[in-house]
């Protein structure tokens, strides 16, 4: 026991400060009105949806744990259920054969609900594109709010996506 | 040496791989797969392409491991009620396989009495219909059917008490889409059976728009947590068919990438071990660790996971003293602070508890199933082609193979402690050692209808890409098989007695990947 508490005494606190929301990854403006926006910032329940991804995007939101972003200590949590969830962060192209999987977790999710799109095949389907198998982006499936390219975003680009989702935009609702 | 199979010619494959294509008829296919696996070796990949724009037919592939090498077995069979022998007799992890080259290219897998080995479906769950082969020559890249129905036949298990456990394919963490079907009396599993292919979006298909040099890119996102494995295993390929040699110094530094792929996982996984054993404290410490190999990844190099970093005949990075310096810094740091760590975990009686005699995986079956990588290794299977067959630079670095008897979770996390270590070996003696060359080589044009093949140890296993050259500079067909083919029938025999509260913790030791083996 004695070694355990000097690792965490030796090791300290890590966490940075999070990035400022940005406005230019907004797709929908006026979905979720701003006092509930307000109320979903302090503490927001977020449920991950893989629907194709190649597993980096995965590994980055793994990350949002880890001390450095200590993304719970923000208020932000993931929950096991989507009708916990106030967001959905969808990853990946949609796989055809997660279409439906995606389209009945989004109508699980109680409303109002927030859709974030992770990654470049989140964003427009990527190097894997549309075909046989795969719908592309995520919007061709449910709407999405807020999307963040990268392949894959890293940890701080992901959080920066959350909490411009979870802000009212600069000039205000349309 | 080439392999001896009777009554079958053998004919030598260029390139850094030992390996040889040997066309057979189906007698011999079936022959030659009890002949290789009563000498303890074993099958590596199968599959399919069409051919019947070029020689008629399909050509159906099955890749098999011997002491000698690879060889690679051709059975071309015509493309109408296309059939070829079922190979799960000789090796249990060909079924699933064989149910995806019927999926995507139309051949059936029969056993002796021609009856289909298993006819049901594995990557076809509805997106396209029963009598539509995607990867035939004649279906387009971009055509889309409507949505079909989709009743997949579980195994159904009765008795007294016996119920079902449906979980997925949406799980409750951040992990990847697979269905679960449990069949539990109280706690204690009774059965798993798994149902995979969610992630399906036809990265084969997708292959055949690129052009070689640049399918590379896909090739590394085949599952992203092993891109440097597949881009090295792919490179490779191409590489062999295009007659190219990289060079030394390029080499090595693809070595440096794959060991600090290797790094970054086993600190993630280890962490994320703890964290499901209930030890919080571990996964916040290795996740730590983990961020802070990212992080000098990103800075030295370029990319946090390193991807697009290989290139076809070289690497697209490269070391100064500085930074040889830096990484020589954190590699003493990281392992001074995991044996801290290690010896946290080890005298934690709470934890090790969780750990040990949980999800063992018997040595014998893990054989019988084929099971490779790090669960192999842990069940004291001694498998890892960086060593055998090695390739360059690991002939020359000799990296040690780590091995566990008990093939239970703390098997699996000693095997990843030990690899840690010696992968942060392996990166100091690269670094120290690091031979002058150019870092990028031009690549000569391949040969239309030449094939190659990629065989890398990942972290998790050995990536296989077999590629074939179309015309100009395209592909034709290129096949990536991840280790996890062979390891996910695995985990339903590790689970077996266990409860369904630790499946998480079982599920995680393996750490399997879906992506790699949906594609």
């Amino acid at each position: 026991m004695h070694k355990l508490l000097r690792q965490i005494a030796r090791v300290g606190i890590r966490t940075e400060r999070p990035p400022q929301a940005d406005d230019s990854l907004r797709q929908i403006t006026d979905r979720v009105n701003q006092e509930v926006l307000r109320l979903l910032g302090r503490a927001l329940a977020i449920r991950h949806v893989d629907a194709g991804s190649c597993n980096g995007c995965e590994l980055e939101i793994h990350g949002l744990a880890n001390p450095y972003y200590n993304m719970e200590g923000l208020g932000i949590c993931f929950v096991a259920s989507p009708r916990h969830a106030d967001m959905l962060m969808v990853t990946g192209p949609v796989s055809r054969n997660m279409e439906d999987a995606l389209r009945r977790t989004y109508e699980a999710t109680p409303e109002p609900k927030l859709v974030l799109a992770i990654g470049d095949c989140g964003c427009s389907g990527g190097i894997f594109g549309e075909g046989y198998a795969s719908c592309g982006r995520v919007a061709s499936v449910i709407p999405v709010d807020v999307a963040v390219p990268g392949c894959p975003p890293p940890p701080d680009a992901i959080m920066q996506g959350i909490l411009t989702a979870v802000r009212a935009p600069a000039q205000g609702f349309r | 040496m080439a392999p001896e199979l009777p009554g079958i010619q053998c004919e030598p494959l260029a390139g850094s791989v030992a390996a040889w294509r040997a066309a057979v008829d189906a007698q011999q296919w079936l022959r030659a797969g009890e002949d290789i696996a009563a000498r303890g070796g074993r099958l590596a990949a199968l599959w399919a392409s069409d051919d019947s724009d070029r020689t008629a037919g399909l050509c159906v592939r099955a890749l098999l491991v011997s002491f000698e090498g690879l060889i690679c077995l051709e059975l071309r069979v015509p493309e109408h009620d296309a059939s070829f022998p079922d190979l799960s007799e000789s090796f249990p992890c060909a079924d699933r396989m064989q149910r995806a080259v019927f999926d995507l290219c139309g051949a059936r897998a029969l056993t002796r009495d021609g009856t289909p080995a298993d006819s049901r479906p594995w990557l076809r769950h509805g997106a396209w219909p029963e009598d539509v082969f995607p990867l035939r020559r004649n279906v387009a890249a971009g055509a889309r059917w409507p949505a079909q129905p989709d009743a997949y036949r579980f195994v159904a298990v009765e008795g007294d008490g016996v119920h079902e456990i449906p979980v997925g394919p949406v799980h409750a963490g951040t992990i990847e889409p697979g269905h679960f079907r449990f069949s539990v009396v109280g706690e204690r599993v009774l059965r798993l059976e798994e149902r995979l292919g969610y992630k399906h979006k036809g990265i084969e298909k997708r292959f055949e728009q690129m052009s070689l040099a640049d399918a590379i890119r896909l090739a590394g996102r085949v599952s992203g947590d092993s891109t440097v494995a597949y881009a090295w295993a792919y490179a490779m390929a191409l590489e062999s068919i295009s007659g190219a040699q990289p060079s030394e110094r390029a080499l090595s530094l693809r070595a440096l990438l794959l060991e600090r792929e290797r790094i970054a996982n086993h600190l993630g996984d280890l962490g994320a071990l703890g964290n499901d054993g209930g030890l919080a404290f571990g996964l916040a410490h290795f996740s730590r660790l983990k961020e802070d190999v990212l992080r000098l990844n990103a800075r030295l190099f370029g990319h946090r996971y390193l991807m697009d970093r290989i290139v076809p005949c070289g690497v697209a990075v490269d070391v100064d003293p500085a930074s040889i310096a830096v990484l020589l810094g954190e590699a003493d740091r990281i392992e001074r602070e995991v044996r801290a760590l290690r010896a946290i975990y080890d005298d934690h009686a709470g934890l090790q508890d969780r750990f040990m005699t949980c999800g063992r995986l018997a040595p014998d079956t893990a054989a019988r199933l084929g099971v490779v990588g790090l669960a192999a290794r842990a069940c004291g299977i001694a498998l890892d082609v960086r060593a055998h067959p090695g390739y360059a630079p690991y002939t020359e670095l000799q990296p040690r193979v780590a091995t566990e008897r008990a093939g239970d979770v703390a098997a699996r996390v000693n095997v990843r402690f030990e690899e840690l270590f010696e992968s942060l070996r392996l990166e100091r003696r690269i670094l120290r050692h690091l031979p002058a060359g150019d870092c990028v080589l031009p690549l000569a044009a391949a040969p239309e209808g030449a094939i190659g093949f990629g065989w890398i140890e990942g972290w998790r296993g050995e990536v296989f890409v077999a590629l074939e050259a179309g015309a100009a500079g395209t592909v034709r067909r290129c096949h990536p098989h991840d280790p996890s083919w062979q390891n996910w029938p695995a985990l339903e025999h590790a689970i077996l007695g266990n409860i369904v509260p630790d499946f998480p913790l079982i599920n995680k030791s393996f750490n399997l990947s879906y992506a790699g083996q949906d594609l």
